[in-house]
């Protein structure tokens, strides 16, 4: 609808197809192989390739803090602990539940697949929208970081204070944690 | 919508922000005093504030806050009311408990707290988003708490209900994106309207498969947070390795919270009258499974922290019955099915905490959850082994407990929205459960133990012991208020 003049062009369509395949083989990737240093990287690719999807979608700002957020701070705090862990090699073994895993992984795949393409998403029409609120969808989605950080300050302003709250938690139990033995 | 705060708001959350304030307070206070026992005083007689301001909103209105991400109603005080409750005991039996934790008391404390303030705040968000953070408010303060004893045991358990948890959550997310996909909202009120247009466009359940997977995973995502069959196995081993006081915070609050929101997503958005048959099957079925699951295992438990695990997966399963007796069912009119959870929860939440503050002090002075350290009990304390003899009656559902009432009131809704066989299991596996609930009083009464020394209850112990008792008898007797209240509470959110 709003993007299709975006959407049809064929660059898109190509790096769509590139960016999700290799984000769904980098993600096996990261459970297949046995070393825990390289699956790590793997992840980060997966990592890129969600931010990828996100700028596709128009969500500049989230492909923003997914780089910032996971492809930044996350992946380094994943690869300093398996720096200062020892006996990596052992990690990320088969077990025997592997197998009825993987089905029951591709079970669930194959069925929301088949959910989400017969649904007809169509619910709201978009032609019964008056012109004045289409301008206005329209506008958000090309420029959203200004209605998204005004959004965060009125109408969801309570999950925004909560947020800080358990920021609060998350560092008073991070102190508790690593407190020393007696 | 270009709303902020207004003062009537910050009334409307009142009990909340009170409950984060008295969080820091505990902090600070924790920074400058060296006698920490002040800390457990300060933060049982700091909860009052939050209590009085819980029942000051019990007034009987309806009142959205902050662009309809909250609704302050009957039901929501009437959780937050049972939440706070049930940190008012937790902190009351941790007094002794927590000084093994030395300079971090008061970091237990807050984190207790903040906990609580995420569940009260759930029980009132009407909005994904707002849901989402409460829940996550609610559960990670809990997975710091439960490996706070620095031994492998406790690490363990709480890595385990880190990852379960982040779990459900992605899986209670899934759901929500694939609801708001279909139906462009994420406010739980406007979707009952979008569905009910979409089914007469049509003629597929649900409008959609996609809708109706999107249901199911959020219904996925919050059974596990009620620990109910077939998404319980972490409930056993982190209430096995969590700090005593925290497990029954676990078992009761986290337990009651997930209610909450299920009650109030099946009741606002989904009661449409065609799906009510689905829901009650599917929640029916999980109820028996649970129930019987629970009490199978509960039976060759020696932990009495598995034990009770195993105790409140099935007593998810039992409230759940009240859960598949939907009011939209025939029969089902008169509430009896919500409003009987409403009252089992509240029942629960004393019997539990009568039956945890004897464990805290059996382990405190035994150093050991197994089962045999409670024999010769009676000869050691007379007061403990009449808190738990009566905990475990009402667990049984025995008269003259609060127990029994409940479970009369949950089995009797079943009975009349048509759901007889679920009625019948529960009361067969009420007798399956009474053999280890007996089990235990019988170690108590009658096994011997060489070890015959005192055990010694401090004032704040024996006040929660014997408060909870005190409502299990007394509830057991005289049910009439609370069950009028569960009612008003019910009718706040039909």
């Amino acid at each position: 609808m709003i993007s299709q003049g975006i959407a049809s062009s064929l660059t898109v369509e190509i790096s769509f197809w590139v960016i999700s395949i290799s984000t769904i083989l980098s993600a096996i990737a990261v459970v297949q192989i046995k070393d825990l240093f390289r699956a790590s990287l793997f992840l980060i690719l997966t990592f890129l390739g969600v931010a990828g999807l996100f700028i596709l979608l128009g969500a500049e700002f989230l492909a923003g803090i997914q780089l910032m957020i996971y492809v930044g701070a996350i992946s380094v705090l994943i690869i300093f602990a398996i720096l200062m862990t020892r006996e990596i090699e052992i990690s990320n073994q088969s077990h025997y539940m592997r197998i009825l895993v993987s089905m029951v992984a591709l079970g669930f795949m194959l069925l929301a697949i088949s959910l989400i393409t017969s649904t007809d998403w169509n619910l709201i029409d978009s032609r019964s929208f008056p012109q004045n609120q289409t301008d206005e969808i329209i506008a958000t989605v090309q420029n959203s970081i200004p209605t998204l950080s005004k959004m965060l300050l009125t109408e969801y302003v309570l999950a925004f204070e909560m947020v800080g709250v358990l920021l609060l938690a998350a560092v008073l139990g991070a102190l508790a944690l690593v407190r020393e033995k007696k | 919508m270009n709303s902020f705060i207004t003062t009537d708001e910050l009334l409307l959350i009142a009990p909340e922000i009170s409950m984060v304030i008295l969080a820091t307070l505990v902090i600070i206070l924790d920074l400058v005093i060296k006698n920490k026992s002040i800390l457990n005083f300060v933060a049982s007689f700091g909860l009052l504030v939050p209590i009085a301001l819980s029942f000051n909103l019990l007034d009987g209105t309806s009142q959205f806050a902050f662009a309809g991400a909250l609704r302050v109603d009957y039901f929501g005080v009437f959780f937050k009311i049972i939440t706070l409750f049930a940190t008012l005991i937790t902190i009351l039996i941790s007094e002794k408990y927590s000084k093994k934790f030395d300079d971090y008391q008061g970091e237990y404390y807050a984190l207790i707290l903040i906990s609580a303030s995420g569940m009260m705040l759930l029980a009132s968000s009407v909005e994904f988003i707002t849901i989402y953070i409460a829940l996550e408010l609610s559960a990670l303060p809990l997975a710091a708490l439960i490996t706070f004893i620095r031994i492998r045991s406790s690490a363990e358990s709480g890595i385990k209900f880190m990852v379960l948890s982040a779990l459900s959550s992605a899986i209670l997310l899934y759901g929500m994106v694939l609801v708001y996909g279909f139906t462009g909202t994420t406010y739980i009120e406007d979707l009952s309207q979008i569905i009910n247009r979409s089914l007469i466009n049509s003629e597929l359940t649900f409008g959609g498969g996609a809708l109706l997977l999107g249901v199911i995973l959020i219904t996925c995502g919050f059974a596990f947070k009620i620990s109910s069959a077939p998404f319980h196995m972490w409930a056993p081993d982190v209430y096995e390795g969590a700090p005593t006081p925290i497990t029954a915070f676990l078992s009761v609050a986290s337990k009651a919270a997930g209610f909450a929101v299920i009650l109030r997503i099946v009741y606002s958005s989904f009661s449409n009258e065609q799906i009510g048959m689905d829901w009650s099957v599917l929640i029916a079925t999980l109820s028996a499974i649970s129930m019987t699951l629970g009490n199978l295992i509960a039976i060759q438990q020696t932990n009495i922290k598995r034990l009770f695990a195993y105790s409140t997966i099935a007593q998810a399963g039992y409230i759940m019955v009240g859960l598949a007796a939907l009011s939209s069912l025939d029969g089902g009119q008169d509430n009896a099915g919500p409003a009987g959870i409403l009252f089992y929860l509240f029942g629960y939440l004393l019997t539990n905490f009568a039956a945890f503050t004897v464990i805290t002090l059996v382990s405190i002075n035994t150093n050991s959850d197994s089962i045999s350290s409670y024999s010769g009990l009676l000869k050691r304390s007379r007061l403990l082994t009449l808190i738990m003899t009566i905990s475990m009656i009402s667990l049984i559902g025995l008269p003259p407990s609060v127990g029994f009432m409940a479970k009369i009131y949950i089995f009797g809704s079943a009975m009349d929205t048509g759901l007889q066989w679920l009625a019948i299991f529960g009361v067969l596996n009420s007798v399956v459960s009474a053999f280890y609930y007996l089990k235990i009083v019988k170690i108590m009464l009658i096994d011997e133990n060489e070890n015959s020394e005192k055990i010694q209850l401090t004032t704040n112990m024996s006040l929660a012991g014997l408060s909870c008792v005190f409502g299990i008898v007394i509830l057991g007797i005289f049910p009439g208020s609370i069950i009028e209240v569960a009612h008003r509470a019910v009718e706040s959110i039909i």
